[in-house]
């Protein structure tokens, strides 16, 4: 198992000054599988994913991403960083650039791939994502959804082995949220490996191998999604999810 | 289908065209009786206003002339006095006989502020950097002379717009990448580096700038050994160089913070090195963000230059200020008055020019943001 795992957290510990945010943390994802991650605010969800391409640094345990554990004496972070992918809640995208230098940028400042090449790399992805014909927008003329497609078009130019996601659907207006997640599901069956924190109940059910679900810094429980739904095995969880469904 | 097509309200044609002169008229100046009162009051104190200032500035002025004598009438502006001594204002103490090295200059400043207003297609780029690449060279060689057979000239006799123009552009060409060395430096996650360019920027901003100049010029050579063969007006470039920077820092750092968060872990999550993210992604927010401030900073610096004054140097008020006290012009107090009206008029189309310039740059900007 510890050898096929893509992604390896052994007994992780995070601190931010006195407050424990990540307490004792395992988790092993192996290649292709796609995680869906839940559990009420606060809880480290975030934190979590962060800590894998190192937006946040663990203070104690261990944490192997592609076979290179990530310590302080690590040269390539930027490396790393360009094999995982992240999509988050705000978009991000770079305002001052058009839709297509969004995508440009990276692939060829990083991956040094020649101005040429990076745009058409740009335009298969947006196509992708169906948005091809909006390349030359700035993405402040664009709807939020459409943002969202944009920011995952911009990780996937990257050619990332994990791409990771964070409530990339909250900030959106109802509508648009089935857009982006149709956008995730067929991302998740070209077996790309995936790590969502989502409260959609449905693309949970769909896409995921596993949910895991974090309350205080904890992973308290890790099951099958229909497992996890139907009859969560935690009182914590129950609570949750009957929560979580009360609102949807 | 039809009823409910009846429901909507037909658009109605604005009840003022907004493009007209007479409706802007109504909407700015004349909405309430209040507002009409105002305008009214306001029109009749400007009518008052420029009728005695169009007699004192034009009909009654005294336009050429080589004394005071020629400016009696304390009821019209002496312009006698500028026409007279108007080389002195533009060249300073520069030699009369090399006068066509400051009028290269000039004209290549004129160029190169041409070449940012407009628009030149596919040779913008070259233009600019051409410009701005040759000016400062071309401009050192010209004016300090001491090579190509160039006779040497100490910046000491610069003088007049020149020196001011001089002075200005170093200060503010220079404070521009000190400030955002010294903004990135104060915002660093080292603690040594952003303790030191805090405590910088504190240094320079918290001390009176004449106190910095005085002791620039007459305490560095006691200090540094051989201080003193340092030129005394490039001791006082870098006295102004020195606490320019910290402010133009400041208002980069202000842009710095005006940048959300999410832009610098996006940049990240992409594997863009520190120095990439920064030059890519978030000092050109950062920068178009500090504009207003930064324009701002530079017409202040502008019209600072007056302050090298005091350790002797005769930029143009200073020049002007010789100039009235030179035996020709020693006379009544109203040719004092045209005089400072003169220099106010002259340091007001530049700042004016500077803040109208940047104006363009911020509406350029929102254009795609
Ligand atoms: N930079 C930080 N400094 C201090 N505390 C932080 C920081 N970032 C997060 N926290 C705290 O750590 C805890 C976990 O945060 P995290 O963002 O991982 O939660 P989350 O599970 O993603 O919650 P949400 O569903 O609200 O996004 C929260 O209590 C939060 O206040
Ligand atoms: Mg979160």
């Amino acid at each position: 198992m510890e050898f096929d795992s893509i992604i390896l957290f052994e007994k992780v510990n995070k601190w931010f000054g006195d407050f424990h945010v990540l307490r004792d943390i395992d988790l092993s994802v192996v290649k292709g599988e796609k995680i869906v991650i839940c559990g009420p605010s606060g809880s480290g969800k975030s934190t979590l994913i962060r800590c894998i391409n190192r937006l946040e640094e663990h203070q104690r345990g261990k944490i192997i991403v592609e076979g290179i554990e990530l310590n302080d004496d690590l040269k390539n972070i930027d490396t790393i960083r360009s094999e995982v992918g992240m999509v988050f809640q705000s978009f991000n995208l770079f305002p001052h650039m058009s839709v297509l230098d969004n995508l440009v940028i990276g692939q060829h400042l990083v991956r040094r791939v020649p101005k040429k090449e990076a745009e058409e790399i740009a335009i298969t992805y947006l196509n992708r994502v169906k948005i091809a014909d909006q390349a030359d927008k700035y993405p402040g003329q664009l709807s939020g959804g459409q943002q969202q497609r944009v920011a995952i078009a911009r990780s996937l130019c990257m050619r990332p082995k994990i791409m990771l996601f964070d409530e990339v659907t909250s900030a959106l207006d109802p509508e648009m949220v089935k857009e982006v997640l149709d956008v995730m599901v067929d991302l998740a069956q070209e077996g790309m490996t995936m790590l969502v924190v989502t409260h959609e109940m449905g693309f949970a059910r769909t896409v995921a191998d596993r949910v895991i679900f974090m309350d205080e810094g904890q992973i308290i429980e890790e099951n099958s999604p229909d497992a996890f739904f139907d009859a969560p095995s935690s009182d914590r969880a129950k609570n949750f999810i009957g929560q979580v469904l009360h609102h949807l | 289908m039809q009823t409910t097509a009846n429901q909507f309200k037909n658009p109605e044609p604005a009840p003022f065209k907004s493009g007209s002169f007479w409706g802007w008229l109504k909407i700015n100046l004349f909405s309430s009786w209040f507002n009409t009162l105002i305008t009214i009051c306001l029109l009749y104190l400007l009518y008052a206003f420029s009728t005695s200032f169009i007699n004192w500035a034009f009909i009654n002025a005294v336009w050429f002339g080589d004394t005071a004598k020629a400016c009696p009438n304390s009821n019209g502006a002496c312009w006698a006095f500028v026409t007279d001594r108007w080389r002195l204002f533009v060249y300073g103490l520069y030699p009369k006989e090399d006068y066509w090295r400051v009028n290269i200059v000039y004209a290549l400043a004129a160029l190169t502020i041409i070449s940012f207003l407009f628009s030149f297609g596919r040779l913008k780029k070259i233009f600019r950097i051409s410009m701005v690449t040759i000016l400062p060279i071309a401009g050192y060689i010209l004016l300090v002379g001491g090579y190509f057979g160039l006779e040497y000239v100490a910046p000491e006799n610069f003088g007049g717009l020149l020196l001011t123009l001089v002075i200005a552009s170093i200060s503010i060409l220079g404070s521009i990448p000190l400030g955002l060395m010294l903004a990135l430096g104060r915002t660093s996650n080292l603690a040594v580096i952003s303790k030191v360019c805090t405590y910088f920027i504190e240094f320079w901003r918290g001390v009176p700038h004449i106190v910095i100049i005085v002791m620039f010029v007459a305490l560095l050579p006691i200090f540094i050994p051989d201080g003193s063969k340092i030129d005394v007006v490039v001791r006082a470039f870098i006295a102004f160089a020195a606490f320019n920077s910290a402010y133009m820092a400041e208002v980069f750092r202000g842009g710095l913070q005006s940048i959300p968060n999410g832009q610098f872990e996006a940049s990240r999550a992409l594997g863009l090195s520190y120095w990439k993210m920064m030059g890519y992604i978030i000092l050109p927010q950062a920068i178009r963000n500090s504009i207003p401030a930064m324009v701002n900073t530079c017409i202040g610096i502008f019209k600072e230059t007056t302050i090298v004054m005091l350790i002797g140097f005769s930029d143009l008020l200073g020049i002007i200020q010789i100039s009235l006290e030179s035996s020709d012009w020693v006379g009544p107090p109203h040719i004092f008055s045209s005089a400072y009206t003169f220099a106010a008029l002259v340091y007001f189309i530049f700042t004016f020019g500077i803040s109208k310039y940047s104006e363009r740059l911020e509406n350029r900007s929102n254009v795609d943001s």
